[in-house]
């Protein structure tokens, strides 16, 4: 019996090795380049550089709390109508749903500056209709805008999973005991939700916090996100590469930081040491 | 209310999908703008076609989602095993806690940890060119495995713990009751594993860019290209791949509610 | 007089050959080249839309080169000498061939970086222009080879913009908030403000670039974005009406929307050199130095003169009366048309890196 057991664990073997040497020893690595100069000698001067980049760091932190309460805004009802409908069009709609996700988020995010473009399509829409056009693109609007779209169906999807779970007989003994609409939603549908609202507010909000490429194309290139400040760095030179990595320590950090104060919400059955 | 939530996820659905519909318009473009209609062609369809550039880079693509996935499916299956049969809580939570790292960690930091490592050892051995192929294989593999952990792990979680011993009992040496007995009760998860890592690895451009050298992906020569005026070439191969994605997924469906039918007659 | 009407004939058949398309080329030119490294690989490093890509019926040079020699071509592009240094210096790529401006050149011999090219092998080097030979970076000649030279100037689109004054200070006008861009790489984006305050673009005292850095922040409000190839796009279809680029592109731009007007600023433009080198860490040494003399051969000059749309330092298109940019005056003006230039030198690595940080600090502002 301990054999076999053992037997079992000893499979997992390649994997920590694979782990150790691909996952923690990449992160130790960027920890020493974020704490040494460009010679190789310890300095806090990467750390204490840091206070430059606080412009770029406070507006990524808002730009991606505010599109992760969007998509969630968006995403609540939007999942929530989905349990109610037939099992096969729900299956239909989680397809259609999904399947952006496929799509290069590249390409996804390219096409919409033709349609926000100051000659775009909802402009020639609005000067066709006789109406003055909207500048929309390259502002910090188009480039939340592109955050929502892009990681949208992170949100939808778990919440989906989650409340599709909600038994039925649970809302309908509530409203015989005589609860209305709104507090069952608000005892009932709300708490059971609450897992997945927490998966979809992390899936998002990380991928925003961090993300490079939206800002540079739908926003003009002129306020660059912490990621886009960790990418040029990356392609100015090795000489920055200490200063890139601190950068990304941080964020890692703050991160992590996140999804600590998440997973104190959530009753995960993954226990997690963070 | 009926009517409105149909209008409210009309609405979600038009979002979603205005800005494919915008590439597939443009795809047919007979101009060489991805801004301004000139016509209608079917040109740059024909244009994917002798393109070397995309071709190879599909190819390239291609060959690392799938040696990537399968890699990560078998040494995530295995290692899914291995957790799961780990006592120590501790050891359990640490497993898990380094498990989540790639999934949880903003893809850029997982990039530039790796791309440092692999610059660091190619410097060390005295490499003059250290990122290619194998790195952003490995980088793949490495941001595939906790997905296929964690489909896997839930399905070891359901099956029942004397299955094994079950077959032990009835002579199967523990390799034979490995396979004969646990992989068949967990395979749905390592299907689910494969896909995945597999669509993962399709669509990965942040980690790529970091560590693929002149290893080039498609997501990697998509972006080259968007950095200057997009043709519609790029369009319409992200509309052919749009509906290859689209027939998969209908059949899978298909499949899927075909086998539930059965199950349920 | 027969013999002349003969060479007359020839020369008009081979005329015709070459206008009906390069890949209709005789036996005989194949013969030229040297097929011993088929097989091996070239990785070459260039600027986006920096060569003749095959399409609109052009010679796609990388694939005439494959075909030639058989040696597979691994093309990939950079958008700044920047972004190409750091590849090159991370040691996690190697190339064959790159093509960086003058200042980056200086800066790759001084750090070691490039590899000493071999002239002999290079047959075609006498079609390049006396001029640029020997020039300040590589004062002897020995690490590159001229690929084309250009200036900086401001596009425009007089359908949105009207008619500006043709200073830099038009980028910074409040007039076109929205609609004017500006460089995404530092010394080009300096440029723009050293211009105007009539700092030297190479200036060794941090307290001029310190100023640049300031006027640059300025001009942030009104700026619509910073780019570099996406100009294309956005000055072409009239998403935005002005900006500053190389004239070259702008005469590519023209092709494709004809309302675009250019012109050198009064106060005085760059002027650079963009030279094929090979680095010191190159794997196919003999491929790199055929595929430079390759990229010299008149026809392949001709082709990639016409795509790119730069000044070419080759004798051979820019006296031939059927180069399409024959004569230009964007891109050949007359001693007494020619603005104020300057080249951008390698400046002393303190101050390169107080300006690369400055940079950042405009970036983020």
């Amino acid at each position: 019996m301990n054999k076999k057991s053992f037997g079992s664990r000893l499979v997992a073997a390649p994997y920590y090795v694979w782990a150790a040497i691909f996952i923690i020893v990449p992160l130790l690595i960027m920890f020493y380049f974020a704490l040494t100069d460009q010679n190789g000698a310890f300095t806090f001067a990467n750390i204490m550089g840091i206070a430059k980049y606080k412009k770029a760091f406070l507006i990524s932190i808002i730009y991606a709390v505010i599109a992760t309460v969007i998509t969630l805004v968006i995403s609540y009802p939007m999942s929530y109508f989905m349990t109610k409908m037939k099992i096969s069009s729900q299956r239909m709609i989680l397809l259609i749903v999904m399947l952006p996700m496929w799509m290069n988020f590249l390409i996804r995010t390219y096409s919409l500056i033709t349609i926000l473009a100051n000659k775009g399509i909802i402009n020639t829409i609005l000067t066709s209709l006789g109406l003055k056009p909207l500048h929309l693109i390259n502002t910090p609007g188009a480039v939340i805008l592109g955050m929502v779209y892009d990681f949208i169906p992170y949100m939808i999807l778990p919440i989906y999973s989650v409340m599709s779970k909600i038994d039925n007989s649970l809302l309908e003994a509530a409203s015989d005991l005589g609860s209305n609409g709104f507090s069952r939603l608000k005892n009932i549908i709300l708490p059971l939700s609450l897992p997945g609202v927490i998966s979809g507010i992390t899936m998002v909000f990380v991928p925003s916090v961090s993300t490079f490429y939206i800002s540079q194309k739908l926003g003009g290139n002129k306020n660059l996100l912490i990621g886009d400040a960790i990418e040029y760095l990356f392609n100015v030179g090795p000489d920055f590469y200490n200063i890139a990595s601190a950068l990304s320590l941080v964020l890692m950090v703050m991160i992590l930081l996140c999804l600590a104060v998440m997973n104190r919400f959530s009753s995960d059955e993954e226990d997690l040491i963070v | 209310m009926k009517t409105l939530s149909k209008i409210y996820v009309g609405l979600i659905v038009f979002f979603l999908y205005a800005p494919v519909a915008v590439m597939i318009f443009f795809s047919f473009n007979g101009g060489e703008s991805v801004w301004v209609l000139d016509g209608f062609s079917f040109d740059w369809y024909k244009s994917i076609v002798t393109n070397q550039y995309m071709l190879s880079a599909l190819k390239n693509t291609l060959i690392v989602a799938i040696i990537s996935a399968v890699i990560s499916t078998v040494l995530g299956t295995a290692a899914a095993v291995g957790i799961h049969a780990i006592r120590s809580k501790f050891a359990k939570k640490l497993a898990n806690t380094v498990t989540n790292i790639p999934m949880m960690n903003a893809d850029i930091v997982t990039g530039i940890s790796l791309m440092l490592l692999f610059i660091f050892v190619g410097e060390l051995i005295g490499l003059n060119e250290s990122l290619g192929f194998a790195t952003v294989l490995i980088a793949h593999i490495t941001f595939n495995l906790p997905y296929v952990i964690l489909s896997v792990l839930p399905k070891l979680r359901q099956t029942d713990k004397n299955l094994q011993e079950a077959a032990l009992d009835l002579g199967c040496t523990p390799l034979q009751s490995f396979f004969k007995a646990v992989i068949p009760s967990i395979s749905t998860g390592i299907f689910t594993g494969f896909i995945m890592a597999f669509t993962l690895s399709l669509d990965d451009f942040v980690i790529s860019y970091f560590t693929c050298g002149h290893y080039q992906t498609l997501p990697i020569v998509i972006y080259n290209m968007t950095k200057k005026t997009v043709t519609p070439d790029v369009y319409a191969l992200s509309t052919v791949v749009f509906f290859a994605v689209f027939a998969l997924l209908v059949l899978y469906n298909a499949i899927q509610n075909d086998s539930e039918k059965r199950r349920s007659k | 007089m027969k013999k002349i009407i003969a060479i007359f004939l020839t020369f008009l058949i081979f005329s015709l050959c070459c206008s009906c398309g390069y890949e209709y080329a005789d036996i005989e030119y194949r013969a030229k080249f040297d097929r011993s490294l088929a097989g091996t690989e070239l990785n070459v490093y260039n600027w986006g839309e920096y060569v003749s890509d095959g399409s609109d019926d052009t010679i796609d040079v990388n694939r005439e080169f494959e075909k030639m020699t058989g040696i597979k071509v691994n093309y990939s592009t950079y958008e700044s000498n920047e972004t190409m240094y750091s590849q090159l210096k991370s040691g996690g790529v190697s190339y064959d061939i790159i093509i960086p401006s003058d200042y980056m050149i200086e800066r790759l011999i001084n750090e070691n970086m490039l590899k000493k090219i071999d002239l002999n092998k290079i047959s075609n080097f006498d079609l390049i222009d006396n001029q640029y030979k020997n020039l300040f970076f590589d004062k002897n000649n020995e690490y590159s080879v001229t690929y084309n030279v250009g200036m900086v100037g401001i596009i425009y689109n007089p359908t949105i913009v009207g008619e500006p004054e043709h200073s830099w200070k038009t980028l910074w006008d409040k007039k076109y908030k929205d609609m004017s861009l500006n460089f995404s790489n530092p010394r080009d984006g300096f440029m723009t403000a050293q211009m105007i305050l009539g700092y030297s673009l190479n200036s060794t005292k941090m307290s001029e670039w310190k100023e640049a850095a300031e006027l640059l922040k300025k001009g942030k409000s009104v700026l619509q974005s910073y780019v570099m190839d996406e100009i294309y796009g956005k000055m072409e279809t009239g998403e935005a009406g002005i900006g500053p680029y190389y004239a070259g592109d702008y005469l590519t731009m023209l092709e494709t929307n004809s309302d675009l007007k250019f012109f050198y600023p009064n106060e005085g433009t760059n002027i650079f050199v963009d030279s094929v080198c090979i680095p010191s860490s190159v794997k196919n040494y003999e491929a790199a130095l055929m595929y430079i003399n390759f990229l010299l051969d008149p026809e392949i000059a001709l082709a990639n003169a016409e795509y790119i749309g730069y000044a070419s330092p080759n004798i051979s298109v820019v006296n031939n009366k059927d180069y399409y940019y024959y004569g230009n005056p964007i891109l050949y003006p007359k001693n007494e048309d020619m603005p104020y230039t300057e080249y951008y030198h390698d400046i002393d690595p303190k101050i390169r890196s107080y300006y690369e940080n400055l940079w950042i600090d405009v970036k983020l502002y």
